[in-house]
């Protein structure tokens, strides 16, 4: 399997990440050499092999429904790049 | 007095004994860490350091006080430590002040332990050569024109270099390990789910995993003691009683089982490397250990299997970086999809970029199956292979990296630079434990042995790894260079 250009774009626009034209050509044969390597699967025979989630086949471990965070709201918002008084603040996304 | 050869465990000794205290022995690595030039540390928390080893004098002096207490270390800069930036050699993290502490470094403080500082990484812990850290790559102490290896090249410099006693890192597909020996230090990467990773900064979750990295083998296994444990606020912690990891290290190794993967010494290994690992591999027989030829011929499949698993994960976890709550965000966004575009393009390293858009690849519609899928079968095989090994051996040994650190600058292809990994990534994939201990020179530069273990083999590791210790001195030789 093998990216164009365009695809890359998408893909890359999946992740919320922009690729500059001048990056892309050298971009879509990195990603392609890259992908070439993962060829290598499909010469293995995976049959009706379980597919391995957890290095340990643990599950997910369940708690007790209590409340166990602090409220950390200050502390929080003291790092955020934009505040308003009880919430963070973006551009506009509805007129 | 040259205190920074001495080994955690001479230290604690010192201490113990009024040879020097808390505060004379951190402000001896704070000088070191001031006149050293392989930029090892993103931060140096010098007034920090020096108040906490005051307080350990305090402890120290009432007798309240746990073996590690004013003992100084350096932090890799992926543990979250409140009140102190912690980056993970990110742009994207550049102001980021933690507001929490991670449990590793909860733990730490609560042994009232000295942070020297945050040590060097590459961004995220994505890399092999800490060349991806976007405060600029750390020199090899004894070599300054090579890598260090990486992601946590920082720390293994810093351990090396002796400008710390020791350093934790983390090991996702050989960060620890592939860094310890290129830069000839002792690094224990733990059994999955051994150390919490609550707080520590997330590359791959089913892989990522903690541990010391230190001179010796005793350092790491009293390290280890106060980082292990199961933590509640880490839900894939295994429940799991810990051992005092120091218990078992003067155990004989006579009779021990010790297996090489015949898949580890073909084509590509460097043979100044290969003539290294069986000389140890012959101070282990003549120990007393017995040597076999174990197969695991899956694990040549670990690098394409590795690099869509890691991948997929990091391109989930990653996508928390938006430029909203915390971090990097662009300046004047137009509206909120330039906000995240801008924030995270610029925020973000190329090498970060790059498995962000193979995980969101791998895991699109058409295509989960071809990748994702696959990848996770053939990971099922990889760890099988691993257990009908042990089924006939304790331990399996084999190199770590196929060649010495090599210059800075030198590999410049993403694919290049993944091969290097082939020896150290199915014991990620597996969740087992590796180490990596000092074995001897190739081209006067470091080259160490890699042992691994079944899962919660640690004892056994530490204890293979420290009998070595005791016959031979290469963990002692320590480089010029600071």
């Amino acid at each position: 399997m093998s990216l164009d250009k365009k695809q890359v774009k998408e893909i890359a626009y999946l992740a919320r990440l922009s690729i500059e034209d001048v990056e892309l050509e050298q971009s879509t044969s990195e990603l392609n050499n890259i992908l070439s390597l993962m060829d290598d699967l499909n010469e293995i025979d995976t049959g009706d092999v379980e597919p391995m989630a957890h290095p340990l086949h643990m599950s997910q471990r369940l708690r007790d429904d209590e409340v166990t965070e602090e409220n950390l709201a200050e502390e929080f918002q003291a790092i955020a790049p934009k505040i308003g008084k009880s919430h963070f603040l973006v551009p506009t996304v509805i007129e | 007095m040259m205190m920074h050869n001495l080994s955690v465990a001479a230290l604690i000794k010192g201490l113990k004994n009024k040879d020097f205290s808390s505060v004379e022995l951190t402000q001896h690595y704070l000088n070191r860490i001031n006149k050293s030039k392989l930029n090892a540390f993103i931060s140096v928390t010098e007034n920090l350091a020096l108040a906490q080893a005051n307080e350990a004098d305090l402890k120290i002096a009432k007798g309240d006080n746990t073996p590690l207490t004013g003992i100084p270390y350096a932090h890799k800069d992926i543990f979250c430590t409140k009140g102190v930036k912690t980056s993970a050699g990110s742009k994207m993290l550049d102001s980021f002040i933690s507001p929490y502490d991670a449990t590793l470094s909860h733990k730490f403080n609560s042994e009232n332990m000295v942070m020297l500082g945050k040590t060097n990484m590459d961004e995220f812990a994505m890399g092999s050569s800490n060349e991806n850290s976007y405060y600029g790559p750390v020199k090899n102490p004894w070599n300054l024109k090579k890598i260090p290896g990486g992601s946590s090249g920082g720390s293994a410099a810093a351990v090396a270099s002796r400008i710390a006693p020791f350093a934790t890192g983390t090991d996702t597909g050989g960060s620890i390990r592939q860094p310890a020996s290129l830069c000839g230090i002792t690094g224990l990467k733990p059994t999955y789910g051994r150390v919490s990773r609550y707080g520590m900064i997330a590359y791959a979750s089913s892989l990522d995993q903690a541990g010391p990295m230190t001179q010796t083998a005793e350092d790491a296994a009293i390290v280890l003691n106060a980082m292990a444990g199961f933590d509640n606020k880490d839900s894939t912690s295994a429940a799991k009683e810990t051992p005092d990891y120091t218990n078992q290290l003067t155990n004989s190794l006579d009779g021990l089982k010790i297996g090489l993967p015949k898949e580890f010494f073909s084509s590509g290994l460097d043979e100044g490397v290969e003539k290294v690992v069986m000389h140890a591999i012959k101070e282990y027989e003549s120990m007393g250990a017995k040597i076999q030829e174990v197969s695991l011929p899956n694990s040549m499949h670990a690098i394409p299997t590795y690099y869509i698993v890691a991948p997929c994960e990091c391109s989930s976890n990653l996508s928390r970086f938006d430029g909203v709550r915390y971090g990097y965000r662009c300046e004047d966004p137009k509206d909120l999809d330039d906000l995240y575009l801008r924030s995270r393009s610029e925020g973000f390293g190329k090498e970060v970029k790059r498995r962000i858009m193979i995980g969101a690849y791998a895991l699109s519609a058409g295509y989960y199956d071809a990748y994702y899928l696959k990848a996770q079968k053939v990971r099922q095989l990889i760890s099988e292979d691993f257990k009908k090994a042990f089924q006939s051996v304790d331990v399996i040994m084999g190199p770590v990296a196929p060649t010495p650190a090599f210059d800075l600058g030198s590999v410049k292809d993403p694919v290049s630079m993944y091969l290097a990994d082939i020896y150290t990534l199915s014991v990620n994939l597996a969740g087992l434990p590796g180490m990596s201990i000092p074995a001897g020179f190739s081209k006067e530069l470091p080259v160490g042995l890699q042992l691994i273990g079944n899962h919660w083999s640690e004892e056994l590791l530490l204890n293979t790894a420290h009998q070595f210790q005791l016959k031979t001195d290469w963990h002692t030789s320590s480089p010029i260079e600071l």
